[in-house]
């Protein structure tokens, strides 16, 4: 078993920074992407009543619009529209 | 008690967002390492072969046989797709692009880092955030001091002693850090 003294165990977290933040998020939201978040944050860009609309009652707007109820992708919605 | 990765893969599977969110939050750091350091890539490319490399991981968890086998798997993946992008920049030169030297050797070094950041988990919150900060984030001990409100003169102390529990539970765990290989 390696001796970890202050000195190896200092080397060792350094040796792995943490990934950006930015990417990360990207990667996490692959499940809800899939389920059509950017389809609806590129629509809620291009479509000024759609993105009003969300912005007043987002969990409705997303039923009307054809989506399952999935509050995970309505909460991701929430906060792309507030970012 | 942290929950192991072939349970974690287990919930990814049946869909649980939150496990998916938790996979890669327990590997971005691993991946991200293999892309700058093993292969030196540029930042762009790196989060090209990043995203990549999740979005397949997404894609084929249900085919992967073993899941235990997680880390290696994603290893193995990230070298995959950071070799195409090198070959991919080198596409006038001919002949076959090997990989950079020393890409076992780093590999292995983060298989080790990665170990030790499991143990980091399994510490208290306190110094879970102290030691990340310090090392891994590379803020100073006023930065430190001012998110976590603390006095700056204390926090050397404090990465010391956590680093002294680090050791601890790392001597606790009866397992040597495991090589994802060639």
């Amino acid at each position: 078993m390696r001796n970890y003294d202050e000195e190896t165990l200092a080397v060792l977290l350094r040796t792995l920074p943490a990934a950006p933040e930015a990417w990360v998020k990207a990667a996490q939201e692959i499940p809800l992407a899939r389920r059509g978040l950017d389809d609806i944050v590129e629509r809620a860009r291009a479509d000024r009543a759609f993105r009003e609309a969300l912005i007043g009652d987002t969990e409705t707007t997303l039923e009307e619009a054809g989506f399952d109820h999935d509050p995970a992708l309505t909460e991701a919605v929430r906060e792309h529209l507030s970012s | 008690m942290t929950e192991t990765d072939a349970q974690l893969v287990a919930r990814c599977r049946l869909g649980d967002d939150d496990a998916w969110r938790e996979l890669v939050d327990r590997f971005s750091r691993y991946v991200y390492a293999i892309a700058v350091q093993a292969f030196r890539l540029s930042e762009a490319d790196a989060e090209d072969v990043f995203q990549e490399v999740f979005a397949r991981a997404y894609q084929n968890l249900p085919k992967l046989r073993d899941d235990a086998a997680i880390r290696p798997w994603l290893a193995q993946l990230t070298r995959r797709l950071c070799l195409d992008t090198i070959r991919a920049g080198a596409r006038e030169q001919p002949g076959e692009i090997p990989e950079p030297v020393g890409v076992d050797d780093t590999i292995a070094s983060l298989d080790e880092a990665l170990y030790v950041h499991e143990a980091l988990e399994a510490l208290p919150s306190n110094c879970r955030e102290i030691l990340d900060r310090f090392f891994a984030r590379d803020e100073s001990y006023r930065n430190i001091g001012d998110a976590l409100d603390l006095p700056a003169g204390t926090i050397a102390s404090r990465i010391s002693r956590c680093l002294v529990k680090l050791r601890a539970e790392l001597e606790g765990r009866n397992t040597a850090p495991a090589e994802s290989g060639g």
